[in-house]
């Protein structure tokens, strides 16, 4: 049964919006910068090494805690470059903005993009605002482009990883994804979950400063972690193994998913970074990022292996082996 | 169906509660269980409590899971 | 988390690995049946083959409410969720599930109203804020959750609420497991029973399996140490050659079960024979509305056309639901049947058979 329509699970990142990039929008717009799919492309012009990305925000709903659409619609961007090893230069910003969405509502958003631009330290230099009727939208979308500066001599590919990197973590996990979702689900925190949105690019320009062994960063949003791992060794001939005493999950992350039976494993992050590294480089790039306050709770959670190729698997707790699939949509809550 | 977890009692009012585990908190119906107090522990599932969960037993049961360690190891 | 780390120890589950394979040691193959889907999922999660030896093997049973839920349902709750003025509630593990031509997830797509909840007093909130359509709640699951669905009609009655209603798909677990163990084809050795619809029912509803049908039974929990544990006590069981109820979730299941949740149940449900996907009518297996709450009963109540029900004739859901195919047997396993395209529940349903099968084979 094919789907001749999108379906929401399209956009959440995993098997289907995979495919969906892979055989709907790929083949007509083909090119050898574009197939990489990377989080940002890279290319150059006259000497410089250039990295464009760009990115949509629908978050519902636009205010959670810790943070609201405005602020993801820049630190998403921002860290996209950051993935790439691009120091962000300027953003572009467009608005379709749905009629009746009241102004106020709009004028918070903006301030959070203005506190969010001057964080990182850039300017947005060319906008777009649409309007559409009642019904044809949700309150705001927002597209983001960025245009960074890559420096000689970084170089972040899937193509330098080596069996044997290590994988290193910049904190805990699943925080945005249950940040978004305890306002639906009527869970509440007694310290309350705040998404882990923040700007990456000035951790990751400290870990490329102290080491060379940076072979490839990736931003584990929509899908979360093991989405991200599974993205990189697709069709690779190199597999990914976890240690799941190692992942770092806070208790209050854990037992929300353990009421909604969803796997921290698959939920967005908008904050952290997944780095594969020279496993002698480890520790340099530990301290660098510890010194960092995006990266004080950075630790190692697996490594590279040769076996099984192009596909991730967990040492779980107590001892035995799981595989980390792909997931096939969106994740849903469950009571089986 | 059988996704339940152990949860806290910490409010309680007539048929509903509030239930917590690890600094989480969710609302109960608590309809389904009989005798249930505030500091008890009870399996939730899709909003309900299901069952108290009997404390003693559950420490009897890693009592003897111990115990097989113990002994392994002799 | 209290109460879930500790039976997640590790040492503690080496223990019982180590405790397993010496009672195993020597044995011819045993084969053991994981009755409830939750059960299967956690055997995946916690990757527990590997603590077991490999002359035990786990066989996943028909405990997935998901999996048994005949196309015909589904098609029906298609058919509601595409009716004006209607929104169709119903917990995230159907919401995929393939029908004949199409699904939950896809009726919202074409824009029908259908709403992801999870519990059933949110859809019946869902009915007080719009009172201008009718909320059916899709009620499917085991004795576990019919009970809740039952509080939730009779609150409804309560608060006068008029306009939500109740599709039953609900089935009870010791039918089904007559019919495995009374059924020629099938050779287990014990069987894990679920751990909370024996909260509900209590251990003793399964007395007449080992009585009469002299099969080794252990109620278990779901963290790992309890399926270690519930595994060990079966084995010790097929050992001594003294097949017997035991209860391993002591913590949760008592021999009366809940009587209260039970009574609730049966005043708002009655018995029926029920159709389970891939293993025909299996008499006294599943629940409806009673006459009393027949203006809850979302059949009772509304008039809908549905697509004369289809399945595909190369599907064997059934025989491996029943432990007597394995997903390899099936013609369109991996071929034509994936996770991302499903055709039967096995391969929908994250603990389905095939769906466990299709992540750990070498795919073409």
């Amino acid at each position: 049964m094919e789907p001749e329509r999108i379906l929401l699970a399209h956009g959440s990142g995993g098997k289907l919006s995979y495919d969906l990039i892979r055989e709907l929008f790929l083949p007509p717009l083909h090119n050898p910068i574009l197939a990489t799919l990377a989080d940002a492309a890279i290319f150059s012009r006259q000497g410089m090494r250039l990295a464009i990305t760009t990115d949509s925000y629908v978050v519902d709903p636009i205010f959670f805690p810790g943070g609201d659409i405005g602020k993801l619609a820049i630190y998403g961007t921002i860290n996209d470059l950051a993935m790439g090893g691009a120091e962000p230069l300027y953003l572009s910003i467009g608005f379709i903005l749905e009629e009746g969405f009241p102004l106020e509502e709009l004028r918070v958003v903006v301030n959070s993009i203005k506190d969010a631009a001057r964080q990182c330290g850039v300017d947005i230099i060319a906008g777009d605002t649409k309007v559409v009727p009642r019904g044809k939208g949700d309150k705001v979308f927002i597209n983001t482009t960025g245009l960074g500066a890559v420096s000689e001599g970084v170089e972040l590919s899937v193509d330098r990883i080596c069996v044997g990197d290590k994988i290193i973590i910049n904190g805990f996990i699943g925080e945005h994804g249950i940040a978004v979702m305890t306002q639906r689900e009527g869970l509440e925190f007694d310290t309350p979950i705040k998404s882990d949105a923040a700007p990456l690019w000035g951790l990751v320009s400290q870990m490329l400063e102290a080491s060379h062994g940076l072979h490839l960063l990736r931003d584990p949003t929509r899908g979360g972690v093991a989405t991200v791992l599974n993205e990189v060794v697709s069709g690779g001939d190199f597999g990914i193994r976890l240690e799941e005493k190692a992942l770092p999950i806070g208790e209050g992350v854990a037992v929300a998913c353990e009421i909604l039976g969803l796997d921290p494993l698959y939920v967005a992050n908008e904050g952290k970074l997944i780095a594969f590294c020279q496993p002698d480089e480890v520790e340099h790039i530990l301290a660098a990022m510890k010194r960092h306050r995006y990266g004080r709770e950075a630790m190692v959670i697996g490594e590279v292996v040769a076996t099984p190729p192009g596909k991730v698997i967990m040492k779980t707790r107590v001892g035995g082996t799981r595989l980390l699939d792909m997931l096939t949509g969106e994740q849903l809550p469950r009571i089986c | 169906m059988c996704l339940g977890i152990p949860m806290k009692l910490v409010e309680k009012e007539g048929d509903t509660g509030i239930v917590e585990a690890g600094g989480v908190k969710r609302e109960v119906n608590l309809h389904l269980v009989e005798g249930v107090e505030v500091g008890d522990y009870v399996i939730v599932h899709a909003g309900f409590a299901i069952q108290k969960l009997d404390e003693s037993e559950a420490e009897e049961t890693l009592k003897l899971l111990r115990e097989m360690l113990e002994a392994g190891e002799e | 988390m209290k109460y879930i780390d500790e039976f997640r120890d590790n040492n503690l589950a080496r223990a019982l690995a180590r405790t397993i394979a010496r009672l195993a040691e020597g044995s011819p193959e045993i084969t053991l049946m994981e009755v409830c889907g939750t059960h299967t999922v956690t055997v995946f999660k916690h990757g527990l083959k590997d603590l077991i030896p490999n002359n035990v093997t786990l066989l996943a049973g028909p405990g997935c409410p998901v999996c048994v839920t005949p196309s015909h349902y589904i098609d029906k709750a298609i058919a509601y969720a595409s009716l004006e003025g209607v929104t169709v509630a119903t917990f995230g593990d159907l919401f995929r599930v393939p029908g004949s031509s199409s699904s939950l997830e896809k009726e919202r797509a074409r824009g029908g109203d259908v709403r992801i909840v999870y519990s059933p007093l949110d859809a019946l909130r869902l009915a007080q804020e719009n009172g201008d359509r009718k909320v059916i709640f899709l009620g499917v699951g085991f004795e576990t959750t019919a009970p809740l669905i039952a509080v939730s009609v009779q609150e409804a009655r309560r608060r006068g609420i008029r306009n939500y209603l109740v599709f039953s798909a609900h089935k009870v677990m010791p039918p089904p497991m007559e019919a495995l163990v009374s059924d020629g084809e099938l050779r287990i050795d014990g069987f894990l029973c679920p751990g909370h619809v024996s909260t509900i029912i209590g251990w003793g509803a399964y007395r007449f399996l080992s009585q009469q049908y002299h099969i080794p039974c252990v109620v278990a929990g779901f963290e790992p140490l309890d399926v270690l544990e519930g595994i060990w006590m079966l084995l010790r069981q097929i050992r001594n050659g003294e097949p017997r109820v035991e209860n391993q979730y002591r913590r949760a299941v008592r021999e009366e079960g809940n009587p209260r949740a039970l009574a609730l149940m049966r005043e708002v449900f009655d018995m029926a024979d029920s159709e389970w996907r891939g293993m025909g009518i299996i008499p006294g297996s599943g629940l409806t509305i009673r006459d009393r709450y027949r203006d809850y009963d979302a059949e009772a109540n509304i008039e809908v056309e549905v697509e004369p029900a289809s399945s595909h004739p190369g599907c064997v859901c059934g025989s491996v639901l029943k432990g007597v195919k394995t997903p390899f047997d099936c013609s369109l396993f991996c071929r034509v049947c994936t996770p991302e395209k499903p055709f039967g529940a096995c391969m929908v349903s994250s603990e389905g058979t095939c769906a466990i099968y299709y992540k750990y084979s070498d795919r073409a």
